[in-house]
């Protein structure tokens, strides 16, 4: 049975879809742990959450929801209008948009840790539990998602570098089709964190 | 390049562990190689180097439990034997073992196809796992000395132990990567790859195992994979999910924990089941009874078995409600594998059987899976497992589920495709007397630590009252039969890789394309646009009898019906 390109596409998009399904289990387990401790204690997380910055979060969404377009432009680009070079454009774009994300991020915990508010703090141990909880939280699934973000940069930096060298194309794009796929999975963990953790107030 | 009608005998000069040149493939050619049978024989070295690791700790662990006052090691050296004994059966030896050799080596021809979805994917797959077993085992050696938390790493005290928990977890979270990436790789296979005709309802059995299990290790595998995780956080930065102190729950990191931990025995025994499926009918010479019952059964039981985790946990201080369902889960959890039992003994009804060795271990397996299961119904009522819990009662029972299912299950697909893959036979007789010693042995041990367990012997104890001190010693002397059991039937079979006769291409009447391919297969199972081509389902005999003539399969289609081979035929042999 030859193989042929387009057969190997829809099983690389089938295997890509299965790998995404389970890091999306991966952060369900978190959001597993969120759900219950903010039903055990919702004024404590409505509480945290006044501390968080609702202009930062609200930025960092927007930031990323416009990665998001760019990533998708990139693969248009590509399949539909055959303009490799506006591709590498936009997949530049997309990985600069995640650089100023992870850069608004560093200042927001920066503000945090100058608040003394981070684990094992003396500051937030003499918090209520519901609030040493929600930073907890707050600090491993906005850490686990910072840390895919920059898997994501490394994902699409090697797919604008095959693009480049023209491996990717018009005939042959699943690699950057999952790639962008992968990175609109980073996007979407962030819409389901910056609700409920900064808009909770 | 030669004509199909001389291929057969153009790729028998080419076996899989040759390459194509027809020079022997090296070590570093099996390091580098993604075809899928050499890939299983990367695993199946692997897994059986530390199989026999894990066996030597448990042969250790006994003889501490010769005695009330043994001396033999002390509490903290037991602690970490038997968390040790569990991170490598469990982690890898169990769960990765039949689907990683016997889904990669077989799998593929199975199904019809050349390969799996991404061959690279899979060879990296194996290097995942070696550098996970690596780290997982280098927590023997470095730092402040072996895990002592028991394989379920519970907190709180997975928290605070000064041991080299981190090491150990990390081991385990790369362990679950290469896990995943495995099922992965089988669901697009099964999906993608089967040859023409190949519908899923033609399947052999032990595809559907395969392919039930690869789900489950898709989506179960991501929560020990977060769990681990947390254990990690919480040990370095303190964040408080799973501490009382900061308001965090210990009981959550149970649900967690065995949320994955439960569906993993299904990982484990899925695939065994579904070898045992493509045995039965084999050694009876007769179709499966319930063909589709036992696929769905498979699902059923994946599916099902995601529900029941929390029978781990009746006494945990979870709430009688929860208990309860949990409890009413378990017990349907039990019907498709009962399911199971019945259709395989009902295939046997008039069937033409004959008991090699294959077949001796599937008997074992549908026995001992029996007892096992009839234990676990023991502790999934609520009422005596208050009276079993952490006892070894508990241990008796996963030792004939996990060892003398999945263990057995193992066995008889080594003694069944072992002609196949290695192109040698081993001394039947020889290898019935160890399987004789192995099931002597295996009850001996394992019954009487039901007893033992019933009679209140807590497990993972190194030292006990003295009242129990004879069971004891009869259950270490069993061990000993049964670990000679298990050097004989290894012995043969390396005796018989080494010096075996050479084997037919069908020794047992098997019906599925495995059979159609020489002993030992080609690198290269069919030619790239010439698939075989599936016209009937897997288990078609055409009443014969069990040996047929040397050479039948492999002289065209014609041929097929006069010489009663198997009836499935792979369109490479005729010229197209």
């Amino acid at each position: 049975m030859e193989m042929t390109v387009r057969d190997r596409k829809v099983f690389s998009r089938v295997g890509m879809w299965l790998f995404i399904l389970s890091e999306i289990l991966i952060f369900g387990g978190l959001f597993l742990l969120y759900s219950m401790y903010r039903a055990k204690h919702p004024a404590d997380f409505h509480a945290g959450s006044m501390e968080l910055s609702r202009f930062d979060g609200t930025l960092n969404t927007i930031v990323l929801l416009t990665s998001s377009l760019t990533a998708a432009l990139a693969v248009y680009s590509m399949q539909e209008l055959d303009k490799w070079k506006h591709t590498a454009w936009y997949l530049a774009a997309t990985i600069a948009c995640g650089f100023t994300f992870l850069v608004v991020k560093t200042f927001e915990w920066g503000a945090k840790f100058e608040h003394g508010l981070y684990p094992r703090a003396a500051v937030l141990d003499a918090r209520p539990h519901g609030e040493i909880l929600y930073f907890g939280l707050y600090f491993t699934m906005t850490g686990l998602h910072a840390f895919h973000v920059i898997i994501g940069m490394v994902v699409l930096a090697f797919v604008l570098n095959f693009v480049v060298r023209r491996k990717i194309t018009h005939e042959r794009n699943a690699i950057l089709e999952n790639g962008v796929l992968y990175w609109h999975l980073v996007d979407v963990i962030w819409i389901f964190l910056f609700p409920l953790f900064y808009l909770i107030s | 390049m030669a004509s199909h009608a001389e291929s057969a005998g153009h790729h028998a000069e080419h076996p899989w562990y040759m390459n194509a040149d027809g020079t022997r493939a090296r070590l570093k050619d099996f390091l580098t190689s993604t075809n899928h049978k050499r890939v299983g024989i990367l695993y199946g070295s692997a897994i059986l180097t530390f199989f026999t690791v894990a066996v030597i700790l448990g042969v250790l662990m006994r003889i501490q439990m010769l005695s009330p006052d043994s001396k033999f090691m002390t509490g903290q050296t037991y602690n970490a034997m038997f968390t040790l004994h569990g991170i490598i059966m469990i982690f890898m030896v169990v769960i990765p073992g039949i689907p990683t050799v016997f889904g990669n080596f077989f799998m593929p021809i199975l199904i019809g196809g050349n390969d799996v979805s991404f061959p690279r994917l899979n060879l990296f797959s194996w290097y995942l796992y070696m550098l996970g077993a690596l780290v997982a085992l280098s927590s023997l050696v470095f730092g402040s000395g072996p895990v002592d938390t028991g394989w379920t790493f519970y907190v709180p005290y997975s928290l605070s132990s000064t041991v080299n928990a981190p090491l150990a977890v990390t081991g385990v979270f790369l362990l679950g990567m290469s896990s995943m990436v495995t099922g992965l790789n089988f669901v697009t296979t099964v999906h993608q790859h089967r040859a023409p005709g190949m519908t899923f309802g033609r399947l052999p059995l032990s595809v559907w195992g395969i392919y039930s299990t690869a789900w489950i290790q898709v989506l179960a595998t991501p929560i020990i994979g977060i769990t681990l995780l947390l254990i990690m956080v919480e040990r370095i930065f303190g964040i408080g999910v799973f501490d009382a102190s900061k308001g965090g729950d210990p009981i959550l990191y149970q649900h967690l924990f065995w949320i994955y931990s439960h569906p993993a025995v299904y990982i484990m025994i899925l695939p065994a089941m579904g070898i045992i499926s493509d045995l039965f009918p084999v050694f009876s010479q007769k179709n499966i009874w319930g063909y589709k019952t036992i696929a769905f059964s498979s699902l059923a039981i994946a599916s099902v078995g995601s529900l029941v985790w929390a029978h781990h946990m009746y006494v945990s201080g979870q709430s009688d409600t929860a208990s309860i369902l949990f409890s009413f889960l378990t017990f349907l959890v039990a019907v498709p594998s009962a399911i199971k039992i019945f259709n395989w003994v009902a295939t046997m009804y008039k069937g033409s059987v004959k008991v090699d060795p294959p077949f001796l271990y599937a008997l074992g397996f549908v026995a001992l899976f029996s007892i096992g299961g009839l234990t676990g119904l023991v502790l999934g009522a609520l009422s005596t497992d208050v009276h079993t819990h952490d006892t070894y009662f508990v241990v008796g029972h996963f030792h004939y589920v996990i060892f003398g299912g999945m263990g057995f299950g193992l066995f008889a697909a080594i003694h069944y495709w072992f002609p196949k893959m290695f192109g040698r036979t081993y001394n039947h007789k020889f290898a019935t007397v160890a399987f004789i010693v192995l099931f002597v042995g295996f009850n001996v041990f394992y019954m009487t630590l039901l007893i033992l367990g019933w009679a209140g012997m807590p497990r993972r104890y190194y030292s006990y009252l003295p009242k129990y001190t004879d069971l004891q010693v009869i259950a270490t002397v069993g061990s000993w039969i049964m670990v000679s059991g298990l050097a004989m039937m290894a012995g043969n079979l390396v005796y018989g890789a080494l010096r075996g006769k050479k084997a037919t291409q069908n020794p047992w009447g098997g019906a599925t394309l495995e059979w159609t391919l020489s002993s030992p297969p080609p690198l290269e199972n069919w030619e790239e646009d010439h698939p075989p081509t599936i016209t009937q389902g897997p288990y078609v005999f055409n009443g014969n009898g069990k040996h047929p003539a040397p050479g039948n399969g492999s002289s065209g289609e014609g041929a097929a019906a006069a010489t009663g081979s198997p009836a499935r035929r792979g369109s490479q042999k005729k010229g197209h």
